[in-house]
């Protein structure tokens, strides 16, 4: 639909399709950060007695922009011990790593940035080079702190992409595709067809799978909370330890891109969740467009409910950050191998099972 | 002393090298102005030296030249957390010298601003060993119920950290006349807070692991290194100077003395320490409710000498500090300035023990480790 307008107006198909992946960035993305580091301080004021920023328009809504455009003008400070090719290219990874991902998200049934059949894959691949932003921007900044948080992160990163990538091939295995956009459309309908519940259908398997999607859930979110360094799992960037870990030694606009990765980070594992288990853009009743024979409500509202799925779980990850301590480097590492690894191949092996009976 | 790395061949004939971490004098976790040299192989520490020194104020040398009343206000800025704790024991000591009587009601006031410092210290310790371990709600919560009683503090003598409010011989001001009112409010406010802390943080699952069976301290070892407070009672002995060499008036008041009892891993590990702390909140509580209570009336500036001018001689007087044992020793040689004035400041004294205790330990640990230790930098450094 997009692609078809934007195909007449710029008269290109390379174009058209360009303009189309970079729209969820400057539509969503970016306004999105904006308002998460707003919502991280507001939650986590509100839940320490606090009010959090009052200031800056109304309850303290225009911050973020204030704090960006203060960044802005701040002096890139490089140290003259940096490896500056490395230390000026890491920010740049560390954010495009983060933000390709957002091509790949299904946001509406009418809009996709870019629609490609390996949409699953695509987005675990794109997000793994964040790991080699994070590594050269420990390694550049050449300050012990640094490197020790870098390489933290890394172990994590890369130990915890194993189960996420484990809990998402027992979905590629049921449903037998990769397309976020084929697996959201299957789970069309209702709330009792969402993945959670056991996917579409209503013979014995649906009912088998039930429990087996409900531990494969939580062995996401909890790896997915890793991947994102989220408290229980924010070691590389454990203030308390590593002043700020593998971006200590930046500042100005380069600290706010790792900062804007973060965040942007967030959503894109949110969004992955709620696509693989929620239900993806579809509403959980039925739509107001249906009823009111309006179609072009539709994708409206399954951009609703898809940014609402995301925000709620980005919610939840501000709530544990702000409630729980944080593990140290070798317990988080006890509980990916020795918990998380094993409990998502058992529960491959048990849904394979039950698929093929 | 600096450290020096050496070579380390494994097995595989791998040549690594052993890394030198500069922790401090400015990082978060620190606790202020310290400098940890650590030596560390991978992530795990084989040596640790505090240096020290960075707030050196030259506190003695300073007493040496005021006169006695003088000095007070400088021993609130030793440990600056717990400043009515250090007044407290400053004057016992002068006033031991003197040999004056001290009117009932100034030593039950001075027994409830101990015992309201005492909460309002470990609530600090407690809230920023929450925010070393990565949880920060804690941490606030803590200060929140902290800010309550520096204003009870600002209310009785117009300051909310650094008091010079106990005399030698009374204290600056009589209390406020809803003082008493507003300090048994606080006493029955504050009971559910602990509670809360507890469900919060003392028994997350996550705390739990970070600090159980971490920075294990033997009774044998805190015996010889001199360790006093919340840390020795971790370790399993029943010690405390209120108790056991009674000063004030505590002995008319009953309460226990906790002691580590390794619930959830060995006795005198971190979380031993951490626990003790919470428990002697409630015991303060306990003796804030009788004192509040009993409190005489009276006239608190009765016994302020004219002119401090002790008779030639010495003292060491000691108090339960809520870092431990806080002892002053003080000579004089009969004129109205001390010939000398010598702090034991029980955050000096722990803090040497951090090598014993960090050893095998990875460096996230050392944050765990020192925050229980629980120092104030103003009084190590003094």
């Amino acid at each position: 639909m997009i692609y078809d307008f934007l195909f007449k107006l710029t008269g290109s198909e390379i174009w058209a399709v360009i303009i189309q992946s970079f729209f969820p960035l400057f539509l969503f993305i970016l306004p999105f950060a904006l308002f998460a580091v707003w919502l991280e301080r507001k939650v986590s004021a509100h839940m320490q007695d606090r009010l959090g920023p009052m200031r800056v328009g109304y309850h303290g809504a225009l911050q973020t922009i204030a704090d960006i455009l203060k960044l802005l003008q701040k002096e890139d400070i490089i140290a003259s011990e940096n490896d500056k090719p490395l230390f000026n290219l890491a920010p740049i990874i560390v954010f495009v790593g983060s933000y390709a991902v957002f091509a790949a998200i299904p946001f509406s049934g009418a809009y996709i940035g870019s629609e490609i059949d390996l949409g699953l894959f695509f987005i675990i691949a794109v997000s793994g080079l964040v790991v080699a932003g994070i590594l050269m921007a420990g390694w550049s900044s050449n300050n012990k702190y640094s490197l020790l948080g870098a390489m933290r992160s890394v172990a994590q990163i890369i130990s915890y992409e194993i189960p996420t990538i484990i809990v998402v091939l027992t979905i590629v295995m049921i449903t037998g595709t990769l397309s976020l956009y084929k697996l959201s459309e299957l789970q069309s309908g209702h709330l009792w067809n969402w993945m959670i519940f056991g996917g579409p259908g209503s013979d014995l398997h649906k009912f088998l799978f039930i429990p087996f999607m409900f531990i494969g859930f939580i062995v996401l979110y909890i790896s997915t909370l890793a991947e994102v360094n989220r408290t229980p799992f924010d070691i590389p960037e454990a203030e308390s330890e590593l002043v700020a870990g593998y971006h200590t030694e930046y500042s100005g606009m380069k600290f706010a891109m790792f900062f804007l990765a973060e965040y942007a980070n967030m959503f894109a594992v949110s969004a992955i969740v709620a696509a693989v288990f929620f239900g993806g853009y579809q509403s959980p009743f039925g739509y107001l467009g249906n009823t009111l024979h309006i179609p072009w409500l539709i994708p409206v509202e399954q951009f609703f409910w898809f940014t609402a799925k995301g925000l709620f779980f980005v919610f939840v990850q501000m709530w544990l950050r702000w409630t729980l301590p944080r593990l140290r480097v070798d317990q988080l590492m006890a509980v990916c191998w020795k918990y998380l690894i094993p409990i998502s191949f058992v529960n491959l092996i048990i849904v394979g099972l039950i698929s093929v009976l | 002393m600096a450290l020096t790395t050496e070579n380390i061949e494994t097995e595989s004939g791998l040549k690594t090298e052993e890394m030198i971490l500069n922790m401090g004098p400015q990082h978060p976790s620190t606790h202020g102005v310290l400098r940890l040299e650590l030596k560390l192989e991978g992530e795990i520490i084989t040596k640790v030296i505090p240096h020290i020194g960075y707030l050196h104020r030259c506190f003695e040398k300073h007493a040496e030249a005021m006169t006695y009343p003088q000095v007070i206000p400088y021993t609130d800025r030793m440990d600056y957390l717990a400043s009515m704790y250090n007044e407290f024991g400053y004057t016992i000591g002068v006033e031991k010298l003197l040999g004056i009587e001290i009117p009932e009601r100034v030593e039950y006031i001075r027994v409830i601003m101990g015992e309201f410092q005492r909460i309002a210290s470990h609530l600090v310790a407690l809230g920023t060993y929450g925010a070393d371990i990565g949880a920060v709600t804690p941490f606030l919560f803590c200060f929140r119920d902290r800010e309550k009683i520096l204003s009870l503090f600002e209310m009785t003598c117009g300051a909310r950290l650094l008091y010079n409010y106990i005399w030698v011989g009374g204290v600056s001001h009589d209390l406020h006349p809803d003082f008493i009112r507003l300090a048994k409010e606080f006493v029955v406010y504050f009971k559910p807070k602990i509670k809360e802390l507890n469900d919060l943080l003392t028994n997350n699952r996550i705390f739990i692991e970070r600090t159980a069976n971490v920075g294990i301290l033997p009774l044998d070892t805190a015996i010889n290194y001199g360790i006093t407070g919340p840390m020795l009672r971790a370790s399993g002995l029943k010690w405390d100077l209120r108790k056991d060499d009674t000063y004030s008036v505590y002995n008319k008041f009953d309460f226990d003395i906790p002691v580590g009892e390794g619930t959830v891993g060995t006795v005198g590990d971190s979380w031993d320490r951490y626990y003790v702390r919470v428990l002697e909140m409630e015991q303060s509580l306990r003796i804030l409710e009788q004192a509040l209570d009993q409190i005489p009336e009276g006239d608190v500036s009765s016994a302020i000498p004219k002119r401090v001018k002790p008779p030639v001689g010495q003292v060491y007087s000691r108090v339960e500090g809520p870092r431990g044992e806080l002892g002053y020793f003080i000579i004089s040689d009969g004129s109205v300035n001390p010939f000398r004035v010598k702090v034991r400041g029980p955050s000096f004294v722990n803090l040497a023990i951090m090598d014993e205790l960090c050893k095998g330990h990875m460096v996230a640990d050392i944050i765990a480790i020192l925050g229980s230790i629980d120092i104030v930098l103003g009084e190590v450094d003094r």
